[in-house]
């Protein structure tokens, strides 16, 4: 078997084409699950921090600190092999899905605090003093010119959860990985993994590169 | 007689320095009162705690209208009656000029779209910024930015307007324009404190004037007399190294 046959082998990637598309489907709706839950989780996470009462606080950071000392592997394995234990039982997609948001919440909740705390004092100022309320100034004022400024590293975030959707394939999730491991060992031929590598570039390049020209043009405006 | 805003012992210290040593000051409604003084002396303090953007101590006490300004829920509808114009204009710049007049008015009072917007077109007219109500605020200049940051403050039909050196951060062709505007709005019985260094503009404007040192008021009176012919040292001192330049 000659180079070609063996990591481009036409003939197995047709066959397996069709488990491979299967999990790219997998891979993408629990990578959006996570990242939208992850937002979600990390803005109030960042408010708490921010501007929660000093119990809420300590909380809110103690959270964020664990959270992003754990690898998501070693999460994902206690969600979805130790919590039944406890009587938690959730389905792989589940507990892929509460690992990955968890984490991301911590890291997403860390990127809001560093784009509230960039919006000049000024700011929270004027719209204090015409009356808003602190929600009202948060919603109105701060948050739509923070998020201006925190899309790169958020755009970021949200690449490294979609490739650690990967992980996934520990607890059995029929993932883009895991579809083209199994593809690989059905057909004695390593092409799935080769395809399933070019899958995973074609969706993440693009987003890497949306990455870099939106920091080149931020960093070309504040200079 | 308490004022229209009255202020009774305002201190404030930070660590050990006090920045304000125990004000009392009343305002009546109506009035026109410049604050003036050596940087450093509190003038920017003091009006910013009048809607507690600074906290003061808890036995000092200032009454708007009545309500005291204390923190808590009532604080923001203590400070919607109460107009602030900063040294940076603090303009939102992810909100056209029309819209920066007509956020707190929709969010605070509950106007609708369309009043809001009328009015605000009518304030930035007044303020002859008619033109760039389709801008952001980066579009404009500092006293064009200015005078949005007076309309927008106007929008909540205030009280009281605070002036925080509204003139200290704009280029000289364009301090003009801005004290125009507030000219105008004195002669409609708007009451207004204005912390400022134009003497010009407190002697022909300020019913009284105000002047303060080392976090105290120093000397107050109608502008002829403090400013012609001031009683204290300090005041005589601060008033000649400023004409003098």
């Amino acid at each position: 078997m000659n180079l070609v046959e063996t990591f481009f082998n036409v003939d197995v990637f047709l066959r397996t084409w069709p488990l491979l598309i299967e999990g790219l489907w997998v891979t993408l709706q629990l990578g959006a699950a996570s990242i939208v839950a992850g937002l979600i989780v990390g803005l109030f996470l960042s408010l708490f921090r921010l501007y929660g009462v000093a119990p809420v606080r300590v909380i809110a950071r103690l959270y964020i600190d664990i959270f992003r000392s754990i690898p998501v592997l070693v999460l994902l394995i206690v969600v979805y092999y130790a919590l039944p234990f406890v009587g938690v039982r959730m389905s792989p997609f589940a507990s892929a899905m509460t690992a990955l948001t968890i984490v991301s919440g911590a890291y997403t909740a860390e990127i809001f605090r560093a784009g509230i705390e960039a919006i000049p004092k000024g700011q929270f100022e004027a719209a204090a003093a015409l009356g808003l309320t602190g929600p009202q100034r948060m919603r109105d004022v701060i948050l739509p010119q923070a998020v201006k400024i925190v899309i790169p590293p958020l755009t970021n975030n949200s690449i490294n959860v979609v490739k650690d959707t990967a992980l996934a394939s520990v607890v059995a999730m029929p993932d883009l990985l895991k579809q083209a491991t199994q593809a690989q060992a059905l057909a004695a031929n390593p092409t799935p993994l080769i395809v399933a590598a070019v899958i995973y570039l074609a969706f993440l390049w693009p987003a890497v590169l949306f990455v870099t020209r939106l920091e080149r043009r931020f960093g070309a405006r504040s200079s | 007689m308490a004022g229209f805003v009255s202020i009774r012992n305002l201190r404030k210290s930070y660590g050990t320095f006090e920045a304000l040593k125990g004000i009392d000051l009343e305002i009546e409604k109506g009035e026109v009162v410049c604050v003036v003084g050596p940087s450093g002396s509190g003038k920017s303090t003091l009006i910013r705690c009048i809607n507690r953007l600074e906290s003061f101590s808890d036995d000092s006490t200032i009454l708007v209208d009545g309500t005291p300004v204390m923190p808590g829920r009532a604080l923001a509808k203590v400070r919607a009656e109460v107009g602030m114009v900063f040294q940076g204009f603090n303009l939102f710049p992810h909100l056209t000029v029309r819209e920066n007049v007509m956020l707190a008015p929709r969010r605070v009072r509950g106007a609708n779209r369309a009043t809001a917007g009328e009015q605000a077109d009518r304030l930035l007219q007044r303020v002859g910024i008619s033109e760039q109500a389709d801008k952001y605020p980066d579009y404009l200049s500092g006293g064009q930015q200015q005078r949005v940051a007076i309309a927008r403050a106007l929008a909540m039909e205030p009280q009281v307007m605070l002036f925080d050196e509204p003139t200290s951060a704009l280029d000289p062709e364009m301090v003009g324009e801005v004290l125009d505007v507030m000219r105008d709005l004195a002669g409609t019985g708007v009451t207004m404190v204005i912390v400022t260094h134009e003497m010009g503009f407190a002697s022909q404007v300020a019913d009284r004037v105000i002047f303060m040192d080392g976090g105290e008021i120093v000397e107050a009176g109608p502008p002829n007399e403090l400013l012609g012919a001031p009683k204290h040292p300090r005041t005589r001192n601060f008033l000649s190294a400023v004409l003098n330049h």
